[in-house]
């Protein structure tokens, strides 16, 4: 592989699953075959109903085909949440931080826990040991339903996988057996050997299994397979920029997985900490339906919020308090990004696992506080169509070029010019950091469309340096002499005078780059100005005082010479 | 650049589809097997569907391979800017004149690349009329790297504004120039003539910009301001009379701008 994109080391991480959740959540463990059926595929079958042919996304009528006397019930998500919040408040007595990915599925980092309990094969016996017993209680039906354990029968028990990244580590946990005997532990560095030889079909989302096909991923890996590209490790080989050349950034993304490099989003980081929403509940609120209700709008507004910046989030916390001080928080984690419905979904089954969980854990008041923080956000990628129906060959290819370099160069080398107005040609327009997504172009042109022009007449910036503007804005200002005809210097007086007539402008022999010619000073044929401006007066820190000339001299150069703390320099030059 | 490719995999499918599809047969770097010599006389030769596929093409005009410029331009470039050509401009208000050239490219959906020159005034870019939502400005690269960036945008941007810092090597400067050629992009090299070391381009350049003349007009009284620059601006180089064409510019215009005067 020739990319060079930097890759930052994986996180190693261990993930829980709880296998056929659904079904457990229901409290059904029997020798019957047993299936759930969620918006008419079938979501969890059992060992019984699999072994002859039942399977994950069939229709009841081929599951019933297959296996007649098969006892199918209805999905019922806010069991499983509720049941999940159990296991996964079990877990927190192995680590704090435990990131619920969805019911039936929770990760943790290995680092912290791993030296606690003396090593992974220790953390994964006791973390598989506690997650079980935690399934066995939720198991055993406490709160009613439609159980019928049979006292013989197992839960199946939990699979944990631990791996470098999180992708491979789900994997992991999906191909290793009951975890405290079996479970999948691949060593440090091994998870592009072990991805190697999946099929391609394991980059679909989970979802996706049970429902139709479709979205870019499952075109990707279409097409992969068409290609005879069949194993993760087929795909891994081929060149970074091609892939990007040929899929875009979907394609680069299920190349990162496919890797083994880094299963996180491109361009992910911390998010600030003042973007998190909360709302107050007053009176407290004790029922579900009012505090999914509240916790929608939050979602919403946390989106929003988040979209302002250009950001979405991968990673959220969220936190209730009662009125008795009780507080729960929990971290939650997808694959993708975290859009409103799929917050406001989590919120739910975190309250939902609180409120209506086994006594112990029950709240004794109503809530009266939610919080929703942004824990780890990246680059939103989402896009708003152009008018005009959307984004041109052109604009793609521009993109993939532009992606192409920020791997050859690094993140922040290739920029793109934002219209920000100001009153210095420098200030006008700020360059923002291209981001590796083709999306993004995209919104690019959404937001200076129009700009250039009209935003400088709508807008006033009083005090503003007249049109036209400089071609040549110095990033490094070069620091001259300005003389009157006497040989003095020209100083400004309080109210903006010069004190004489600027005559010459003088170069240092120190300042590098510049003609020989200059150093002697070069006579000023015109000039203009002065036009001083006070910036931020009140902020001592970034406050701006400056005066601002125009200048011609003999050699009909024109340039922005400015003072600023008793210091001449051109600011910028009329090229 | 060597890629190793699974056998399997036919190179053609990860490519990017080419932007010049339309080159008349004569111009293909590999001529198309004909019918097979010997063939009897009875047998007329069929038209192969290439050859079929020509004779009802629409006739590509060379409008259509060159990029639009400012009408102000309409003295210097009377045809446009045309496609896969190398361009200098330099001297005094260099800088301009280039922004001046990629303007209305930019307004119809070109993208414009500027590799290295730090200094550009994006102000001054809008208001000459560059689209600065397909512009994209690119730190200077370390010299060895600059060749594999600049490569990189030729082909796929219409337009790629250069500024190197060193002299680049005559072999990379040729390669690009091979490039620009074959996918149609315009490479424009500025060697801006104030406050800044200049450096040759160790290779011909199709076009060459030059700005004879400079005068600022604006600056009458105390209290007035820049307005307008006149100046002269000359081209040279291919297709062009020996002499090259002149002609007299406001840039900027009294309203940023270019008016043709």
């Amino acid at each position: 592989m020739n990319g060079s994109i930097a890759t930052p080391a994986a996180v190693r991480i261990l993930v829980v699953g709880c296998p056929d959740w659904p079904l457990v959540a229901l409290g059904v463990v029997s020798d019957e075959p047993a299936l759930v059926l969620g918006a008419g595929r079938v979501v969890a079958a059992n060992g019984p109903a699999r072994a002859v042919g039942v399977a994950r996304g069939q229709r009841r009528r081929e599951a019933q085909f297959l296996c007649p006397e098969v006892r199918v019930l209805a999905r019922d998500e806010g069991r499983e949440a509720r049941g999940f919040e159990a296991v996964v408040s079990a877990l927190g007595a192995v680590t704090p931080w435990v990131e619920a990915n969805r019911p039936g599925r929770c990760s943790f980092g290995v680092r912290g826990p791993v030296r606690l309990f003396g090593g992974e094969v220790a953390l994964v016996r006791h973390a598989a040991e506690v997650v079980d017993a935690a399934v066995a209680r939720v198991g055993s039906g406490s709160d009613g339903g439609p159980g019928s354990r049979v006292p013989g029968c197992q839960i199946p028990g939990c699979r944990v996988g631990v791996a470098d990244g999180a992708f491979a580590a789900g994997l992991a946990a999906r191909g290793g057996g009951p975890a405290p005997e079996h479970p999948m532990i691949v060593p440090r560095g091994g998870s592009p050997a072990f991805l190697a030889p999946l099929p391609v079909e394991v980059l679909l989302p989970v979802e996706s299994l049970a429902g139709s096909s479709a979205g870019p991923t499952a075109d990707l890996v279409d097409v992969l397979v068409r290609l005879g590209l069949t194993t993760l490790g087929a795909f891994a080989a081929l060149p970074v920029a091609d892939v990007l050349a040929r899929f875009g950034t979907v394609g680069l993304d299920a190349h990162r997985l496919a890797s083994g490099i880094d299963d996180r989003p491109a361009g992910h980081r911390p998010a600030p900490p003042d973007l998190a929403v909360s709302v107050d509940f007053d009176p407290p609120v004790d029922r579900i339906d009012r505090a999914a209700f509240a916790a929608r709008s939050a979602a919403e507004a946390l989106h929003e919020r988040l979209s302002t910046r250009g950001m979405a989030c991968t990673r959220v916390v969220v936190e209730a308090e009662t009125e008795h001080g009780e507080r729960v928080s929990r971290r939650w984690r997808d694959e993708g990004v975290l859009g409103p419905a799929a917050v406001a979904d989590r919120v739910r089954w975190q309250l939902e696992g609180w409120l209506h969980g086994p006594p112990a854990v029950r709240p004794t008041s109503g809530i009266t506080r939610l919080v929703l923080a942004p824990d780890e956000v990246v680059p939103a990628s989402g896009r708003q169509m152009g008018f005009w129906g959307g984004v041109s060959a052109a604009d793609e290819r521009a993109g993939r070029a532009c992606a192409r370099v920020v791997g050859l160069l690094g993140p922040g080398s290739v920029r793109i010019p934002e219209w920000r107005g100001g009153r210095d040609p420098d200030d006008r327009v700020a360059l923002v950091p291209f981001v590796e997504s083709l999306q993004e172009t995209g919104s690019v042109g959404d937001r200076g469309r129009g700009s250039a022009r009209s935003d400088q007449e709508v807008k006033p910036w009083p005090g503003a340096l007249p049109g036209p503007s400089p071609a040549a804005v110095h990033v490094e200002p070069m620091a001259v002499g300005v003389v009157d005809a006497a040989g003095a210097p020209v100083t400004v007086d309080g109210r903006g005078g010069l004190s004489a007539p600027p005559d010459r402008l003088v170069v240092p022999r120190s300042s590098v780059g510049t003609r020989p010619a200059a150093a002697t000073g070069e006579r000023v044929v015109a000039w203009a100005g002065p036009w001083p401006v006070d910036e931020r007066w009140w902020d001592p820190l970034r406050r701006r005082r400056r005066v601002r000339l125009q200048m011609v001299t003999a050699d009909g150069t024109a340039r922005l010479v400015v003072l600023t703390d008793g210091r001449w320099t051109v600011a910028a030059t009329y090229d | 650049m060597s890629r190793s490719l699974p056998a399997a995999l036919p190179r053609s499918l990860l490519a990017e589809p080419e932007p010049f599809d339309d080159l008349l047969p004569e111009e293909r770097p590999f001529p198309e097997a004909g019918p097979p010599e010997g063939a009897g006389p009875a047998l007329r030769a069929v038209p192969s569907l290439a050859e079929a596929a020509r004779r009802v093409r629409p006739t590509t005009l060379a409008v259509d391979r060159a990029l639009p410029v400012l009408e102000a331009l309409a003295g210097l470039l009377p045809d446009g800017l045309r496609r896969g050509i190398t361009v200098g401009v330099s001297g005094t208000g260099a800088r301009s004149v280039a922004l001046a050239l990629m303007a209305r490219a930019t307004g119809t959906g070109s993208w414009a690349v500027v590799v290295g020159d730090g200094d550009l005034g994006l102000a001054a870019a809008a208001e000459i009329g560059v689209a600065l939502e397909r512009l994209v400005v690119v730190d200077a690269p370390d010299p060895g790297q600059w060749a594999p960036v600049v490569a990189t945008f030729v082909g796929a941007v219409d337009l790629v504004l250069v500024s190197p810092g060193h002299r680049p090597s005559v072999g990379d400067v040729r390669r690009l120039a091979a490039r620009c050629r074959e996918r149609g992009s315009v490479l424009v090299h500025l060697s801006p003539g104030v406050d800044h070391p200049v450096d040759g381009w160790p290779g011909r350049l199709d076009l060459r910009f030059s700005v004879d003349e400079v005068g600022w007009g604006g600056l009458d009284g105390e209290r007035d301001r820049l307005r307008s620059r006149r100046m002269d601006v000359s081209v040279g180089g291919r297709g062009l009379p020996t002499e090259g064409r002149r002609d007299a510019l406001l840039l900027p215009g009294p309203d940023g701008v270019p008016v043709r005067q």
